[in-house]
């Protein structure tokens, strides 16, 4: 009876998305304030009902209710309680839930976030918000019921893939839809800004901590997916350059330029054209991430095409958003009027550079992703891309970026001076520099990539630490006077700061993988296998079983530099729920940033055991960078200028004018 | 998403995930043994999900890892090897495209992209410039603009 009314709430959420789709427009032509403000509790509403929902498909995993087919196909009593609970949203109907719930999340909070926005702006976000509800509610109910029943309910479930039955499933999974459905935000201001035919530094304002909140759950949200994959796929790969990764990286790349270019707008009222269309596209990444992953056409263009119907649904509200924003953008974009001005060499220049090289970026991972889709749909010919061509066509566009990132970060705005902000960074440059050549030198006969990459992340972070060091001493004279500076330094500048230095953090990470070491052997108890001042011994190797597993589990000795350093259990899990799969759970121990990595591989004749140990220098900064970066976003967002009331509703003067923030 | 979907996909393959050349594989040369590897990490897994055959441990990755060792224990050289492997299983083998007609624009599109912008914001750019926008005052300007600053 709960999953009826469950799947009821859904419809009941289709109907008031309607409403709170075209009566706030309409309340907005006629000048209707009422009308205009039906959206707000219509938007709140249709989280609640969608909330509902999703706590109800929930209650049915956590009691695994096998008489709803969703749960049977997905689940098994047997399985540990999280993930139960988890598995809620590991299959295709449960995430598309988790989707929309999400969508409704951003939604209500637009509704609530009252002060900072003109009501105009905020009737038509969330009639246009409401839009892409619609729609994906729709494929819901029409293709994906995640409330079907069946009849009779079977005694026990099919149990969820092993290879999801981990905590990355908790964490990854909502994380990236964040990010992900957080940019339909950024779009949904977008196209309202261009129905209303206005935009200014106002909506360049109100936009920004949406934009940031998306940004920092889509970086979190890759990071940890890699680091997921990284350890539970076995063999200590990071970043593979499949096309389902690709889909969330495209996203990332353009809502990367998006942030940097609200900024110019923001500050300097231009850029718009380019502001809304980064808007609109970013959305649409999302969507084709979308379409590519759960429409099968990345298997092969032929499965695709034998077994349409969801993925024809997907084809079609991809076609429609990104068709109808982009038609309104070319017919309503020559309305937006260019405001200020600046010179080419200026911080306003360096992000417009910032983002040509990350729209060049995007645009490389795009054809990369679908080229070959396109190519076999009208050729029949099959080609792969694979990491080599990333590696060719990514990195010459990344690397430039990265290279002037700081400079970007140390000029000045309106104006600046190329030669001064050079003779700025020269300390910055210079510890860079002296940490390449001394690894350079420590290392000779390793890979020169290494040392060169740990050089420009030293770079990043040395010089994004300078730059704020340099506002906040500055000419700035006793501690007092650098303490109040600090202070009245804006927090973005810190966010900029600290997430350019998360990019460093990255950098440096990625270079050091460069040394990452493999060895293979066959071990039997006793063995010893040794690379560097690294050495495990294995002890011995024995069955266990878990609820819905059974395992055998290999224990090695660690020792570091000849000192004992406790032991590393690494499994090669067998789930009897499901066919007799197998899983690899590496054992890992981590020393500072680096680690040392142990697979099991397969079990001889005689009862020894191949066995892989990796050592993985500094591999942990890949990931704790992008936690910094994040972090950075989170401080910006929390600036004083996006808690003020939106400029049209200030309740006193303005206290002369503010310094204003630098990012 | 992206890596759940990965994931799945991977594990929906018949094969487990570890890392795959076994001790058994490996040539006793370790300077051709460490050829074929790098060979073998440019070749695709035909019935993996967008992994190598030195990363996959499916059956037929196996052999095709033994093919690239039987090649380099022959004498061939690395092109060679890659030749004889296309040769047998077409282009789709290879994960970093050759460079033809039909990929044209796979390899240079992203150059294109950039240089495009790059013009776009050239030209831009000389628009405001011939417009007035981006040149400093001449000589009238300059002397009205002080005249209303002395005025002040």
């Amino acid at each position: 009876m709960l999953a009826e009314t469950a799947h009821f709430a859904l419809a009941i959420a289709l109907g008031l998305s309607l409403v709170q789709m075209v009566i706030p427009v309409w309340g907005v032509r006629r000048n209707d304030v009422a009308l205009a403000r039906v959206g707000e509790p219509a938007a709140i509403a249709v989280f609640i009902l969608l909330a509902f929902a999703f706590g109800v498909l929930m209650h049915a995993y956590a009691v695994s209710d096998f008489s709803i087919r969703n749960v049977a196909e997905n689940s098994h009593s047997a399985k540990p309680f999280i993930y139960k609970l988890t598995g809620t949203w590991g299959n295709h109907e449960g995430s598309m839930l988790l989707w929309v719930l999400i969508l409704a999340l951003f939604g209500a909070l637009v509704a609530f976030s009252r002060k900072s926005l003109p009501d105009r702006l905020r009737a038509g976000t969330l009639a246009a918000q409401a839009s892409v509800t619609v729609a994906f509610l729709l494929f819901i109910l029409f293709t994906s019921n995640p409330f079907d029943r069946l009849n009779p309910a079977p005694p026990e479930g099919n149990d969820l893939n092993p290879i999801l039955q981990d905590l990355g499933l908790a964490i990854h999974p909502p994380l990236l839809y964040i990010g992900y459905v957080g940019f339909s935000i950024t779009y949904a201001f977008a196209v309202a800004a261009l129905i209303d035919g206005r935009i200014d530094a106002v909506w360049a304002r109100a936009v920004r901590p949406w934009t940031l909140c998306a940004w920092l759950f889509l970086t979190l949200g890759i990071s940890m997916g890699s680091y997921w994959a990284y350890y539970e796929l076995g063999w200590g790969g990071w970043w593979f350059w499949d096309p389902v990764e690709n889909a969330s990286l495209m996203p990332w790349l353009a809502g990367t330029a998006l942030i940097h270019s609200t900024i110019v707008m923001e500050k300097r009222d231009a850029l718009k054209v380019w502001t809304i269309l980064l808007a609109i596209l970013t959305f649409s990444l999302s969507l084709l991430g979308t379409f590519l992953v759960r429409s099968g056409v990345l298997t092969s263009v032929h499965t695709f095409a034998t077994d349409p119907s969801r993925g024809l649904f997907i084809l079609v509200i991809l076609m429609v958003f990104i068709g109808g924003s982009l038609a309104l953008f070319a017919w309503r974009a020559p309305l937006l009027r260019q405001g200020g001005l600046f010179a080419p060499v200026s911080r306003e220049g360096a992000l417009v550079v910032n983002n040509l090289f990350l729209a060049a970026a995007c645009g490389a991972v795009f054809i990369g992703t679908l080229y070959p889709l396109a190519l076999e749909g009208l050729t029949g010919a099959k080609i792969s891309v694979g990491p080599p061509f990333f590696n060719a066509t990514f990195l010459p566009l990344l690397v430039p970026l990265l290279l002037l990132l700081p400079f970007g970060q140390s000029m000045a705005w309106k104006r600046g001076d190329l030669l001064g902000t050079a003779q700025r960074l020269a300390a910055a440059v210079g510890v860079g520099l002296v940490a390449a050549v001394t690894i350079l030198a420590l290392t000779r006969g390793g890979p020169v990539a290494a040392p060169l990459g740990i050089g420009l992340g030293v770079f990043l972070v040395a010089s994004a630490f300078w730059d704020l060091g340099e506002r906040i001493v500055g000419r700035a004279s006793g501690l007092g006077a650098i303490w109040s500076r600090a202070a009245g330094l804006p927090r973005s500048a810190y966010g900029t700061a600290l997430a350019h230095a998360g990019v460093g953090v990255t950098v440096i990470g990625i270079a050091a993988t460069a040394w990452a070491t493999e060895d293979i052997a066959i071990m039997k108890p006793g063995d010893r296998l040794e690379r560097g001042g690294s050495a495990i011994v294995m002890q011995q190797v024995f069955p266990r079983t878990g609820p819905n597993y059974r395992e055998l589990v290999g224990r090695f000795t660690v020792e570091i530099d000849g000192r004992p350093r406790g032991t590393i259990d690494s499994m090669k899990r067998t789930f009897i729920t499901r066919n007799n799969m197998q899983t690899t759970e590496a054992g890992i121990r981590t020393f500072g940033f680096s680690q040392l990595y142990v697979s099991l591989g397969e079990i001889q004749p005689d009862g020894s055991v191949g066995v892989r140990m990796y050592t993985k220098p500094l591999m942990l900064l890949i990931w704790l960078g992008s936690v910094i970066m994040a972090l950075g976003g989170a401080l910006s967002i929390t600036d004083r200028r996006f808690r003020v009331a939106a400029p049209a509703r200030a309740r006193q003067p303005a206290p002369g004018p503010t310094p204003q923030p630098a990012e | 998403m992206p890596h759940l979907l990965a994931i799945l996909l991977l594990a929906l393959l018949p094969m487990t995930s570890a890392r795959a050349v076994t001790p058994q594989e490996r040539l006793p040369d370790a300077a051709m043994e460490q050829r074929a590897r790098q060979i073998s990490a440019g070749l695709r897994c035909l019935v993996c999900q967008n992994q190598s055959i030195d990363d996959s441990e499916a059956p037929l990755a196996r052999d095709l890892r033994v093919l690239v060792r039987d090649r380099l224990k022959a004498g061939d050289s690395n092109g060679q090897v890659i030749d004889f492997v296309v040769a047998r299983y077409g282009e789709y083998v290879l994960l970093k495209p050759p460079f033809g007609l039909h990929t044209a624009l796979l390899w240079i599109g992203p150059a294109l992209i950039f240089m495009a912008g790059a013009f776009g914001l050239w030209r831009l750019r000389r628009r405001q410039a011939s417009a007035g926008l981006g040149r400093g005052l001449d000589d009238a300007e300059q002397a009205e603009l002080e005249r209303i600053l002395e005025k002040r």
